[in-house]
């Protein structure tokens, strides 16, 4: 076992864990953070996506020990005082999800896309995603409320 | 006096989702959130063996490790479940939910551990060691038909599943009479032969399969939660599987990450987890990894046709032969058998064709078993037969859409009885195809193309037709009965609390239900909840899947509403001292037709409802009732989708360029949710031209079993998407709603590959299998053949 402590969505986490266990492990099962999905075991779909220390990354791909002191925020964690992150919102109103579970890590990989590129064209915003698979809606709502977040920027 | 806004109408409109605040903000609970005290996890130990009898199996490692409370092999799981049950009527080989003595694809499983948690429980899976004696793997499907390389199924030689007699024109209980088909041919100026294949998928909702489930000892009862599009055909199966009544079960699909089909099927793991939960008498929990899901949630489509279409030069179709081969895999899964058929009802597709004859022959293969994948059977037959019409413009020198123009069933045929024994409810073909043709510029899409062309480039036009059957039902053509069931109650306080059997799993139900519900009782929609996906709160149910959730369990619901409001205008007919036929619901007030002053508040008179001092005569307290609805007839929805691909000269890349897709659903309740059904269905067929496919090798080792190796659709592979419709009401149910939820992946497959065919004409091709992988292009592009 290995102790470890990072940053979780704001509050300060102290645990101790088997090295081999993956920081989507961690966050689903340890903290019960389950708005972070897996959806595969080979790091391709991005329903796992967090931001490590302010960056999306994949949390299937890290173990947990390897995220031990930094700064995570999950879905959960996206807005803290209660009102919808801009992404959040835009994803509502253009109906950006149907069943919802690529939906957490789609809106956390767009939380960067639009830090790197606050005014992406269409073509950007597809590049952007494609870490990220959706098996529902064929991508064209998702990519109009990543527009429509950047517009409200 | 009360007084209250007006309400906008919202059955038509584009209502944003009531799922979507949950689901943003990580709040929803799918199958893998649900923690239970004292819960332990399962894991399969598989087989590395397409086909194999096992020899000899070793758990004892397993065994002793700590915090492992029981292992399980085929042998001991079958002393205390029966074979595997399907939904058809189809004859079916002795399957067991895990092996017992031989494994016949790769992925089946052989034993199964209970453990403390889910790495432990994939640690002891791993540490059990399985002989086998190999035998040799039936992986092609002409093959297989004839016995070769062995037959897996001792009682079904030549690995024939299903030899069905021929089906169409001439065919009937007395006999099959070929004049007709016969004639059609020898008349013929032209006829068009094809050997086409439709590739093998993989299903590949993003949430895999799950389940959970808890016997509580004590009560008797079973509560399992599963990641299924019908909880109550579920709770049917877990409660004959485990020896329960079927009100000792409690079947629950809580959020469910898509189905797409796959989750129709009742699965192995659903049923070893829940007899396992019974005897150990602990919850009991699954997660299904996604290598897993590759080789244990069923796949999709691979189905041979050989199809031979006879027409006159003048592009008038005289008749069409469908020879289909369908590869199912090692088992008949719930609706496996039943799935090609829906290939053989639709081969009529959309156009008047005097005579036409399909055969169908199932085999089993060293496999997973196939089952329904969108459109399930549909999107088969409406590449077969678009494709060979594009063959036959080709042949012609016609336009694509004016050899469809000639040949349309017209819009005052309808009721149209087609040669496959199906009755079309309402269509109007040209108006769909006209409308597409508008939507995409044919016209100036043509000169685009030819001015690309005269640059070197290559780039191609593709266009098809779609018609199919949503909205399942009757009973008769379902055998889990073909009707959907909802349940309305206006509660005390005037809010309204409906159930309907139509689980979803992402169609966004508890949105368009709650607009009609809102619409019908002139209240505001925050007043209504949808309940769903849940046996101790939805009394009856069938499930979401054909198209039908709209269609079916849509028109139960508003059945439903209709008997409540008649009741409640009785009990506001009471306190207004008017007569009930008088009274209209609207802006949440119940008041007297032409005089909205004289009214009450809808909430008032549920109240009284519910403490009726005095109670009208002839009245029973309360505002709740019910409704099955079963419809006379399917529904069959329309289109007719447009692309234009162009493909890389130097690499044999395909790029599309632009999709239009013109979708007839008859009358819509909420435009953007069917928007997105379009969309989706959209990509996946568009998924299957380009860039998906299972591919087996000849040991029956899948070679495509993870996301790195089988191409899930991404966002960069689309243009952007154009969609018109048009609308046809349907008579079969009173909201005239088709269906969508299939729509996309029927037209869009046929008219990618008529694109690319159409890019590469000027080498001569006429036909490409899919998937149109560049290397299969390049091959063209440098001379060599299709």
């Amino acid at each position: 076992m290995a102790q470890i402590s990072m940053t979780v969505n704001g509050k300060a986490r102290k645990a101790n864990v088997d090295p081999r266990v993956l920081l989507v492990h961690f966050l689903r099962e340890h903290l019960r953070l389950t708005g972070t999905h897996i959806g595969c075991d080979t790091s391709q779909c991005g329903s796992c996506t967090v931001l490590l220390d302010g960056r999306s990354a994949k949390s299937c791909t890290i173990f947990a020990v390897q995220a031990d002191g930094s700064e995570i925020t999950t879905i959960e964690g996206l807005a803290p005082d209660g009102q919808l992150h801009p992404l959040q919102h835009a994803f509502w109103e253009e109906h950006g999800l149907q069943c919802g579970y690529c939906t957490p890590g789609m809106i956390m990989a767009a939380v960067t896309l639009l830090e790197d590129n606050p005014k992406p064209s269409e073509r950007e915003i597809r590049e952007g995603i494609s870490g990220n698979y959706c098996r529902c809606t064929g991508y064209q709502h998702i990519v109009n409320a990543i527009q429509r977040a950047a517009e409200k920027r | 006096m009360p007084t209250s806004p007006v309400l906008p109408k919202l059955v038509g409109q584009r209502v944003k989702r009531r799922e979507d605040p949950r689901l943003i903000q990580g709040r929803g609970t799918y199958v893998d959130d649900i923690a239970l005290v004292g819960m332990l996890h399962l894991a399969f130990k598989r087989s590395d063996v397409a086909h194999g009898r096992i020899r000899s199996i070793d758990t004892s490692a397993a065994e002793a490790m700590d915090g492992v409370e029981a292992v399980f092999t085929g042998a001991q799981i079958a002393e205390f479940l029966a074979p595997m049950p399907i939904g058809t009527p189809f004859p079916s080989p002795d399957h067991r939910a895990v092996a017992v003595d031989t494994v016949r694809y790769g992925g089946e499983a052989v034993a199964v551990v209970v453990a403390s948690d889910r790495y432990l429980a994939r640690d002891a899976a791993d540490a059990i060691v399985v002989d086998y004696d190999t035998l040799p793997a039936v992986v092609d499907l002409e093959l297989a038909m004839t016995g070769q390389p062995t037959v897996i199924h001792s009682a079904f030689p030549n690995n024939l599943a299903v030899a069905l007699v021929p089906s169409g024109t001439g065919v009937s209980a007395s006999g099959v009479d070929d004049s007709a088909i016969d004639e059609a041919f020898a008349k013929a100026e032209v006829v068009i032969s094809q050997r086409m294949m439709n590739q093998r998928l993989a299903p590949s909702a993003m949430e895999s399969r799950g389940v959970v489930a808890h016997y509580e000892p004590g009560k008797g009862t079973m509560t399992i939660w599963s990641s299924t599009q019908n909880p109550h055909i579920l709770r049917t199966f877990i409660a004959a599987m485990t020896g329960l009544g079927q009100d000792q079960v409690r079947a629950i699909a809580p959020e469910v990450g898509g189905g797409f089909g796959a989750k129709i099927n009742i699965y192995a793991e659903e049923y070893v987890t829940a007899a396992i939960s019974k005897r150990l008498g602990i919850p009991v929990k699954w997660i299904e990894d996604r290598s897993e899901a590759f080789v244990a949630t069923t796949h999709g489509r691979d189905i041979l046709g050989y199809v031979d279409l006879a027409a006159k030069r003048d592009g008038t179709v005289l008749g069409l032969k469908l020879r289909l081969i369908a590869d199912i895999g090692a088992y008949n899964m719930l609706l496996t058998a039943a799935i090609p058929t829906l290939t053989m009802m639709m081969a009529n597709a959309t156009y008047r064709i005097p005579a036409i004859r399909t055969t169908l022959t199932e085999v089993f293969t060293n496999k997973t078993p196939t089952d329904a994948y969108r459109g399930a059977g549909r999107p088969e037959a409406t590449y077969f037969v678009e494709r060979a019409m594009d063959m036959l413009a080709r042949e012609l020198q016609m336009d694509p859409a004016e050899l469809r123009r000639k040949n349309f069933i017209q819009p005052n045929q309808f009721p149209f009885v087609t040669q496959m024994g199906a009755t079309y409810d309402s269509g109007d073909y040209e108006k769909a195809l006209d409308k597409a043709l508008e939507t995409a510029k044919w016209e100036a899409l043509k000169a685009e193309r030819d001015a690309a062309r005269a640059q070197g480039r290559l780039v191609g036009l593709g266009l098809a037709m779609y018609v199919e059957v949503c909205g399942i039902g009757p009973s008769s053509s379902l055998p889990t009965g073909g009707w959907e069931h909802s349940q309305v109650t206006i509660e005390r306080d005037g809010r309204i609390s409906a159930t309907t059997g139509a689980s979803p799993h992402g169609q966004g139900n508890e949105t368009t239900f709650a607009q009609m519900l809102a619409d019908q009782f002139g209240v505001p929609l925050e007043h209504v909840t949808i309940l769903h996906g849940d046996t101790g709160v939805v009394k009856q149910g069938i499930g979401s899947f054909g198209s039908r959730s709209q269609a079916v369990g849509g028109t139960a619901l508003h059945l439903a509403g209709a008997k409540v409001k008649t009741k409640m205008a009785k009990f506001a007919a009471a306190l207004l001292e008017a007569h009930e036929d008088d009274l209209v619901f609207q802006n949440g007030m119940i008041s007297v037709k032409g005089s909205p002053a004289a009214g009450k508040s809808f909430a008032s008179v549920a109240s009284y409802a519910y403490v009726p001092v005095p109670l009208p005569e002839g009245l029973e307290p309360g505002l709740s009732d019910e409704a099955f609805f079963e419809p006379s007839n399917n529904t069959y929805p329309f289109g007719c989708h447009i692309a234009m691909l162009e493909i890389d000269r130097e690499t044999g890349e395909p790029t599309l360029l632009k999709v239009v897709a013109v979708d007839d659903a008859g009358h819509l309740i909420n435009p953007l949710i069917v928007e997105g059904q379009i969309h989706g269905g959209l990509a996946q067929g568009i998924g299957q031209a380009l860039i998906e496919e299972v591919v087996y090798s000849e040991e029956g080792q899948l070679l495509t079993g993870s996301f790195m190796d089988y191409a899930i659709p991404r966002a960069i592979d689309f243009p952007h998407f154009e969609l018109e419709a048009t609308v046809t009401p349907t008579p079969v149910n009173p909201l005239g709603a088709k269906g969508v939820g299939e729509a996309g992946t029927l037209g869009s497959t046929p008219c990618v590959v008529a694109a690319a065919v159409d890019a590469l004409s000027e080498f001569g091709v006429k036909h490409i299998d899919m998937m149109l992988r560049p290397e299969k292009l390049w091959r063209i592009i440098q001379g060599g053949a299709s």
